[in-house]
């Protein structure tokens, strides 16, 4: 394999980690806080159709991700509604999240549009385009590091570039402010937490919203970055995979990267080359299809490190009397 | 603590609130659409119920979801959610479909004990591993159950694609020999001189309705089924009087995906005659919502079940009167159900034990 192909194979696994590794850090936020959130999927395809559908009538992709958010964030409040102020169980009311995300989109993408639950072709100011970053053009000629620079890390549209930021964004947050500590807090040990007086129910909301408002930004850029417009369950199984990245990087920001990386990579070495042999044995593009899940499991089974999930998660906070 | 609540309220009077609020939902989005929802009931009911044919599908339906649905009961007795049950069901197809083509089978009589056992075995098998490495490893059995379910799925497209695949462009396998297809209703029932049209159903209702027999005698007329119980309200509880958590765990795992599995013998042995790509088509996911709503009781799944098959069965003619409402309504419908007598059930349980409380002070 010479520089092009590389450059070209990660340059795709950067478009397929992005979205991954937006909802993986909305995960992130959530479960840290102590709130189970499988209901990732949904939010992002929610976020997906109603950001598509508003951008096909605005004619602003703008306009679009503000949709896309406020319909994740409402799916979100459903949830903290659910997990935190009734005490219900937090994976059934993602698995309802997820079913209620899948039929609407579906339901009133056809009501709206007639298209069989898809938007319109979006174009234009419809998408995010490409940006080209300074000295792209300038330094392409310079060997290894111009290529490197003109085709790998610019010509990403915006969304990619916030995806990326927001992991450091994320450990910053995380590590370095009082609500940080106080959201690691309340997913490890809420009943200190509320000993000192923060507000555990406040916190969790908090929490959950951050999660909404990532996975409508992973929501929006598939269907107005990545894509150009909504089709029916575009979201594929890509919530999950993204909760597989979070359990892999054991709930941290930087690892998260580097295992949405890994999981983008694996997609699109799927993608380009359908037929890998090893010796004599031909690779079934299914088992490449299988393998971010078979890891998980593989790390879930504690064989490869543990990945301890966050003490109090899952578990609703009842205050004592 | 607020007193217990009457039976009747715990059983009735929740889970009818719950669902009438589901249903609400469900309405209000029609009429968003734009369309009436009392009519679209009533087409609805009129396409389930209103004909034997209707009948017919309503309860071909129901009986691959008294399967999946006794399969997430099962596993919440034990306090474990089991999202498994499309992978397990899918698994159960090949373990059916591996049987019904493997021999030439004579009779369906013959075929049928052989094809339970297959169905009930990869089944299991594919329950047993998310089981397995919960009680031994203690990882979450929610996350593995998930995943399984896209394993099973990337392992199906290859058997199909590469092992099992009939010459042609469909991924399907080819048709079984006669020797094993079950008998439909309308032909037993032919046979004693009731008159039925033809549609889907078959054997294997009756069969779900053993199983959900005899999953009431394991779960509440067991030693067994008193050591899930109990595991299930709590484990160090349980595991204090003794009881094995990893044996409950991996069993009560085993039985759950056997029991998913079962439901291929109604969709691949008795209908479909063949392995056909997403046979399953959610129906391990609408067990969830099945068991919710019947409070993971046989009766209540069965009835659950009915209801669903009520909403695939009427739903799908509702799609063709009214055509602004789509087979997803289905899954809208799924959803909120679980919502409302899952995930929010305490936003009818709280306030209605607070009125039975303030009743018993005053």
């Amino acid at each position: 394999m010479d520089l092009p192909v590389v450059l070209q194979l990660l340059d795709s696994s950067v478009r397929l980690a992005a979205p991954l590794l937006l909802a993986c850090l909305a995960g992130l936020y959530s479960e840290r806080a102590g709130i189970f959130d499988i209901g990732l999927e949904g939010k992002m395809l929610a976020a997906a159709f109603v950001a598509a559908a508003t951008s096909a009538y605005t004619g602003s992709a703008w306009f679009g991700l503000l949709g896309g958010m406020a319909a994740s964030i409402l799916l979100a409040l459903v949830h903290g509604l659910a997990s935190i102020t009734l005490r219900g169980n937090q994976l059934i009311s993602g698995v309802a999240i997820n079913f209620l995300a899948s039929g609407m989109t579906a339901l009133i993408g056809q009501s709206l549009f007639g298209l069989g639950g898809q938007t319109p072709q979006l174009d234009g100011p419809q998408r995010f385009g490409a940006l080209t970053l300074p000295l792209a053009e300038t330094l392409h000629g310079v060997p290894v590091l111009g290529p490197i620079w003109s085709d790998l890390v610019s010509g990403h549209n915006l969304l990619v570039y916030v995806a990326f930021l927001a992991v450091p964004a994320t450990w910053w947050v995380l590590y370095r402010t009082r609500f940080g500590l106080r959201l690691r807090a309340v997913g490890e040990n809420p009943a200190a937490v509320d000993t000192a007086g923060v507000s555990v129910v406040r916190l969790r909301y908090g929490a959950v919203v951050i999660a909404g408002v990532l996975c409508g930004i992973a929501g929006a850029y598939l269907s107005t970055a990545m894509s150009a417009g909504f089709i029916r369950d575009m979201t594929a199984g890509k919530g999950f995979i993204a909760l597989a990245a979070l359990i892999f990087a054991k709930w941290r920001p930087w690892p998260a990267l580097f295992a949405c990386l890994l999981f983008g990579l694996l997609e699109a070495v799927g993608i380009r080359y359908q037929g890998i042999r090893i010796g004599d044995f031909a690779v079934p593009v299914q088992l490449m299809q299988a393998l971010p899940y078979v890891l998980t499991v593989v790390i879930l089974a504690g064989f490869v490190g543990r990945a301890i999930p966050p003490r109090a998660g899952g578990r609703p906070y009842v205050k004592e009397r | 603590m607020t007193p217990a609540l009457p039976r009747w309220a715990d059983l009735v009077l929740i889970p009818g609130l719950n669902l009438a609020l589901a249903f609400l939902v469900a309405g209000l989005v029609v009429v968003f659409i734009g369309e009436d929802p009392i009519r679209a009931v009533r087409i609805l009911i009129q396409g389930s119920l209103g004909s034997s044919y209707g009948i017919g599908f309503t309860l071909f339906y129901a009986t691959t979801f008294v399967f999946t649905g006794l399969a997430v009961a099962i596993a919440f007795h034990a306090s474990l959610f089991n999202i498994g049950g499309e992978g397990q069901a899918a698994l159960g197809g090949v373990g059916a479909t591996l049987v019904c083509l493997a021999v030439p089978w004579p009779h369906w009589a013959l075929a049928l004990p052989f094809a339970i056992l297959g169905a009930g075995l990869l089944g299991g098998a594919w329950a047993f591993i998310p089981g397995y490495l919960q009680a031994k490893r203690g990882s979450h059995i929610v996350i593995t159950t998930i995943m399984f379910n896209f394993i099973a799925s990337a392992l199906v497209v290859y058997l199909l694609n590469n092992v099992l695949k009939a010459p042609g462009m469909s991924l399907e396998t080819r048709k079984f020999g006669e020797g094993t297809y079950l008998p439909f209703m309308h032909e037993m029932l032919g046979a004693i001189g009731i008159e039925m049209s033809r549609t889907p159903m078959n054997l294997t209702s009756i069969l779900a309705l053993a199983a959900a027999f005899l999953t009431w005698l394991l779960i509440w007329r067991t030693r067994l089924g008193y050591e899930i119980r109990a595991f299930g309200h709590s484990e160090p509880a349980a595991v204090y009087a003794g009881i094995d958590p990893v044996r409950i765990t991996i069993l009560v795992m085993v039985m759950s995906g056997a029991m998913a599995g079962l439901m291929a013998l109604n969709v691949v042995m008795g209908y479909q005659h063949r392995l056909v790509l997403d046979f399953v088509g959610g129906a391990g996911f609408v067990g969830i919502a099945v068991a919710l709503m019947g409070r993971s009781h046989p009766v209540g799944v069965i009835l659950a079940s009915i209801l669903f098959g009520i909403l695939y069965q009427g739903g799908a003619e509702l799609a063709f009167e009214m055509p602004a409402i789509t087979r997803d309504m289905i899954v809208v419908i799924q959803a909120l159900v679980i919502l409302f007598t899952g995930a929010l059930e305490n936003l009818v349980r709280l306030p209605v034990e607070r009125v039975f409380a303030r009743r018993a002070r005053g």
